[in-house]
């Protein structure tokens, strides 16, 4: 009885360790989660009660809604135009800074400082590097090699504008995650290769990246994420004085962008809610199927 | 090329390792030019945001753009100040940020302690909910977690801003596998000695995880410094703002007094720079063994 009594005391105090975590999970997580793919079927506009309308909000979104798919392809084009990009560049800076060379720690805090920027702060620092005319950095710079100013944000750039500016800000944090994989990987695999008479892009193809392959999926997975659920940079770059996002003829409108305006300039909860579980899904199809290539991969 | 064909012909040795380290020092000067083109091309935005801010606006507006300044001025800075309630907003974002941060050193640690080393029902199935859902992208929780706000009467308040994020799944991960490193005999003679369990987490587990609450204090101070989204949404009078929400406005509104927004951009970046330079030990250690996104 005593043991008894003892036993549940002590569970009584785990339970208290994690109740305040638990709390703030359970509301802000748990019952949203479930909230919002109820809503999903629903019509909801926070005023009224949701109102049941099955699978028309899907259906409406994957068949009628036009903005939708320009949202979904300008959404693939930053993760396509990001991803590989970033990867490469910090990839081979991981590399750099990985040889034994002076400054290393003013090099990586060079790279670094982007990521620890607020991305609000970025974004309006680049929108000034970008002014239309001649006042704008970009455009003094290619004026003075003779080529015509440029309307970095009008319809046509605006998108590539941005992804430049986003692999400019994620390339130090990605450095730093290829640095920690750099540094796991075992001298003595190079000093084998090298007794092998390996040259250094045989021992890249071979040891480097074989081996950095964990740190590479997971890279990757994180960039696609991340670059899938681009906004902040959107918002800034396309904001203009009726507060729509995305820019003219929703140049730049990126699935999250839209899913905001649907939910919170609209206040069409239902259909912003099937949205972001259309991005759930989406994401989660990315993981699964990054997951098998590199199953299939590691073979030897 | 005929020297080089003769030379491994005659399997000339004494050759190689010279032309070898002719090839290495090419490299090393390869990756050198590299990477000092790299570190310039990160830093030039930041040299143009401070030097546009000291900038008077008719030096802003002269052609061609020079990062020399003629009259540097503070006029920006104290505009900033004056026309919008910068000082307030900044108020605002250190109240936030600091509560956010304290309750979460907190109550992941004590949540951590618990999954690392106690045992109870439920533990391992609750701990595998908590990891599962970091797989949950924000944007499916965003829109009920602002009903419930709303809900609760905190729309428009610190309260909105600050309890949703006073506890998370990532936090509680990287306590608990920290504090599993912990040897239980530590923990067992405390309890010969008849502590009580928050005795032991406070007397034995918090003086040995220190580096880890660092790691999890500076993350969570930078990525609630820099959060955007959730303000944007909870947030609706002036004076509430935060510095990232105060920034976008003051994009919006004075778009065209670059000297302005980017005094606001240097007030916004300035903080988390000076933790970042002073924590850089633990920051980057800490990325490296957990991939947090800040």
């Amino acid at each position: 009885m005593n043991y008894a009594l003892k036993e549940f005391n002590k569970q009584k105090a785990s339970y208290m360790f994690i109740a305040p975590s638990f709390l703030i999970f359970t509301v802000f997580l748990i019952i949203p989660v479930f909230a919002s793919l109820y809503w999903s079927f629903t019509e909801y506009n926070i005023l009224q009660p949701p109102k049941f309308v099955g699978f028309q909000n899907y259906a409406d979104i994957l068949f009628h809604d036009p903005r939708f798919w320009k949202a979904m392809t300008n959404t693939v084009i930053f993760v396509v135009g990001t991803v590989p990009t970033s990867i490469a560049v910090s990839l081979l800076l991981a590399m750099a800074i990985d040889q034994n060379i002076k400054l290393k720690n003013w090099f990586k805090t060079f790279f670094f400082i982007p990521s620890i920027t607020s991305i609000i702060a970025i974004s309006v620092i680049w929108k000034w590097l970008y002014a239309s005319g001649k006042y704008g950095l970009f455009n003094h710079f290619l004026s003075s090699i003779g080529i015509p100013p440029v309307n970095w944000l009008g319809i046509d750039l605006t998108l590539p504008s941005i992804i430049v500016m986003s692999v400019w800000g994620g390339l130090g944090y990605n450095m730093i995650l290829f640095l920690a994989g750099l540094q796991g990987i075992p001298q003595v695999f190079y000093e084998a290769a090298e007794v092998d008479g390996a040259s250094d892009w045989d021992k890249f193809r071979n040891v480097t990246l074989p081996l950095l392959r964990p740190t590479m999926l997971f890279v990757t997975i994180m960039s696609i994420i991340s670059a899938f659920q681009v906004f902040e940079q959107v918002y800034i770059m396309t904001y203009n004085s009726e507060g729509a996002v995305g820019g003219t003829l929703d140049c730049a409108l990126t699935i999250v962008a839209y899913l905001y305006e649907t939910g919170f300039q609209r206040f069409a909860m239902g259909y912003a809610s099937a949205l972001a579980y259309l991005i759930f899904f989406v994401l989660f199809i990315v993981t699964i199927i990054n997951m098998k290539i590199v199953e299939k991969k590691i073979e030897y | 090329m005929e020297m080089r064909e003769i030379r491994k012909f005659n399997g000339d040795e004494a050759a190689r390792p010279a032309s070898k380290s002719k090839q290495q020092q090419l490299l090393r000067t390869f990756v050198y030019v590299f990477l000092v083109i790299g570190s310039f091309i990160m830093i030039v935005p930041f040299v143009w945001m401070i030097v546009t801010s000291f900038k008077p606006l008719d030096e802003i507006n002269t052609y061609p753009p020079s990062f020399f300044i003629r009259k540097p001025t503070l006029a920006a800075y104290i505009e900033l100040f004056s026309i919008i309630p910068m000082g307030r907003y900044f108020m605002n974002s250190l109240i936030v940020t600091s509560a956010i941060t304290l309750a979460n050193i907190f109550f992941c640690s004590l949540a951590g302690y618990a999954f690392a080393k106690h045992r109870f029902f439920g533990r391992d199935k609750l701990f595998l909910l908590l990891v599962g859902s970091m797989m949950i992208p924000w944007q499916v929780n965003l829109i009920p977690s602002f009903v419930i706000i709303k809900k609760f009467g905190w729309l428009n308040s610190f309260a909105g801003l600050i309890i949703p994020a006073m506890s998370g799944a990532f936090g509680i991960f990287l306590m608990r596998q920290f504090i599993m490193n912990i040897p239980d005999d530590l923990i067992d003679a405390a309890k010969i000695d008849g502590c009580s369990e928050f005795t032991i987490y406070r007397r034995v587990i918090l003086p040995l995880i220190q580096p880890a609450l660092a790691s999890l204090a500076i993350f969570t101070f930078m990525g609630q410094w820099n959060n955007f989204v959730w303000p944007l949404v909870v947030i609706y009078s002036s004076k509430m703002r935060t510095i990232p929400l105060a920034l976008s406005v003051l994009n919006g509104q004075f778009g065209t007094n670059f000297a302005m927004v980017m005094a606001g951009a240097v007030i916004a970046t300035l903080p988390v720079l000076i933790v970042f330079v002073a924590f850089q030990k633990y920051f980057i250690k800490g990325i490296a063994l957990t991939g947090l996104k800040a």
